[in-house]
């Protein structure tokens, strides 16, 4: 039976994991390579860097930083951030990463998604999906009746708004190619308070590739309920495993005991 | 000495790290005399079927996989290598395959909508016999895997393992000196590392 997914999420900035990785006893605790080795070995199913280096002359360090990385790690790993143009991909991918996760530059311009998935394949194009709930909706964590709820996309990082429908892009975006959906709540997004479960199923049902739910986790049962309920087949997270508030294995010890198959 | 075929189908990166990892010596290549000379041969790649097959064609590569198949060097296909093996593919009707294990490759239709296609992530692998590259692994290891079409032998012979999505389909097979695998060894941490260890260590 194919298992869910726990994927940790490492944001690095020229080249150093911001916050870093503080589980375990690193010799450098923001050293990119040195986290993707702990969660490695700690048993993480694959791995994500987002890149949110500003200048674009930095690109050339996250290819060193990626490149490091799969010479020591046999994991997948997807990278993202700045992605502009089939160059960046090519040159990304032949340092060593597995997927690429497309956000801005998939939403300003979507048959970017086509001319990647035609020249690499759609199983290493991600795109990654920052939505927020309309202003007149109610919050996470409110009842409410799902179909009223409505998503806006969100791109720079969350910052702008885009004008267009989550639901109908995450749409838009596998009939374009893309191979899976790296879906970011931003209600949720560094609250520790919870996944939007509503969202998740939302884009989940709407799709046939797989979604990954990402943006709101504080506890083990945020990740339960995200499998189960908003029927994401992935979860990322970064705080709850970056601080060692639990440990990968914990957290799949957890969700076995509540029916969801894991690689344990 | 190992040859890695990049014949334009994706990614190959990770399969010569993962041998070089190894202590192994790696030589990515499209020539087919460098591929006639090797010690194992790997075919690699992601993509479409009938995108590998005419990128193999464009470089006359077909001839030397024959070769390789019959005079009994170690041969490891991954993923799309493993599936221009056979015959044809739902993914292109029409485009011949390499033949060399007769069968088909059909397309995953899940009818309950929470089996997502393409098939991603760690699944299991059931041995129905145990090939050489399994030595050292557990008896139903997680091995990673991400594709939309499987392979279906007409020969039930070749297969040494099966994995269950939606169906239960070849996920590896092994016919005297030629493997193949759906999953991806080069992703699959200790387990996959284990794998290619132990086809670099086969001997002619």
């Amino acid at each position: 039976m194919l298992t869910k997914r726990i994927i940790p999420c490492l944001d690095v900035k020229d080249g150093r994991v911001v916050k870093g990785v503080n589980f375990i006893d690193l010799i450098d605790a923001g050293d990119p390579v040195e986290c993707a080795k702990a969660y490695d070995e700690a048993g993480a199913d694959e791995l994500v860097f987002l890149d949110i280096t500003a200048s674009s002359d930095a690109r050339n360090i996250m290819i060193d930083v990626v490149e490091r990385t799969a010479a020591q790690i046999f994991l997948p790993l997807t990278v993202g951030g700045g992605l502009r143009n089939n160059e960046d991909i090519n040159n990304m991918l032949r340092a060593g990463a597995d997927k690429i996760s497309l956000n801005t530059a998939a939403v300003n311009e979507p048959e970017f998604i086509q001319r990647a998935s035609n020249r690499f394949g759609a199983q290493c194009i991600v795109v990654a999906i920052d939505a927020r709930r309309l202003p007149d909706c109610p919050r996470i964590g409110e009842s409410c009746d799902p179909a009223e709820l409505r998503w806006e996309v969100f791109t720079h990082g969350g910052r702008t708004p885009a004008g267009i429908d989550a639901i109908e892009w995450a749409r838009k975006a596998q009939e374009l190619g893309s191979g899976e959906i790296l879906l970011t709540s931003m209600d949720g997004d560094g609250t520790q308070s919870g996944y939007d479960i509503e969202l998740t199923r939302a884009v989940s049902e709407a799709v046939d590739i797989p979604v990954i739910a990402s943006g709101g986790a504080g506890n083990l049962d945020h990740l339960h309920h995200v499998l189960h309920e908003g029927k994401a087949d992935a979860v990322l997270a970064a705080s709850i495993f970056h601080f060692g508030t639990y440990t990968i294995g914990q957290a799949k010890q957890y969700l076995a005991e509540r029916g969801n198959p894991m690689r344990i | 000495m190992i040859a890695v075929i990049d014949y334009g189908m994706g990614n190959v990166r990770s399969v010569v790290k993962a041998f070089a990892s190894l202590g192994y010596e790696v030589s990515i290549t499209c020539s087919p005399k460098v591929i006639e000379r090797a010690s194992h041969v790997v075919l690699p790649g992601v993509g479409a079927f009938g995108d590998a097959m005419q990128e193999l064609n464009n470089r006359n590569l077909t001839g030397a996989i024959r070769d390789t198949a019959r005079d009994g060097t170690p041969f490891l296909g991954i993923c799309i290598g493993l599936q221009v093996l056979f015959d044809s593919s739902e993914e292109n009707p029409g485009v011949p395959g390499l033949g060399l294990i007769p069968g088909t490759v059909k397309r995953f239709q899940p009818a309950d909508p929470e089996l997502k296609v393409p098939h991603m992530g760690w699944n299991r692998l059931t041995f129905v016999r145990r090939p050489p590259l399994a030595e050292g692994l557990a008896e139903n290891p997680f091995v990673y895997f991400v594709h939309s079409f499987y392979t279906a032998p007409a020969d039930e012979a070749v297969t040494a393992a099966t994995t269950e999505y939606d169906v239960t389909f070849t996920s590896m097979i092994w016919r005297d000196n030629m493997f193949a695998t759906q999953f991806h060894p080069e992703k699959s941490q200790a387990t996959g590392l284990q794998m290619l260890k132990n086809f670099a260590e086969l001997k002619i």
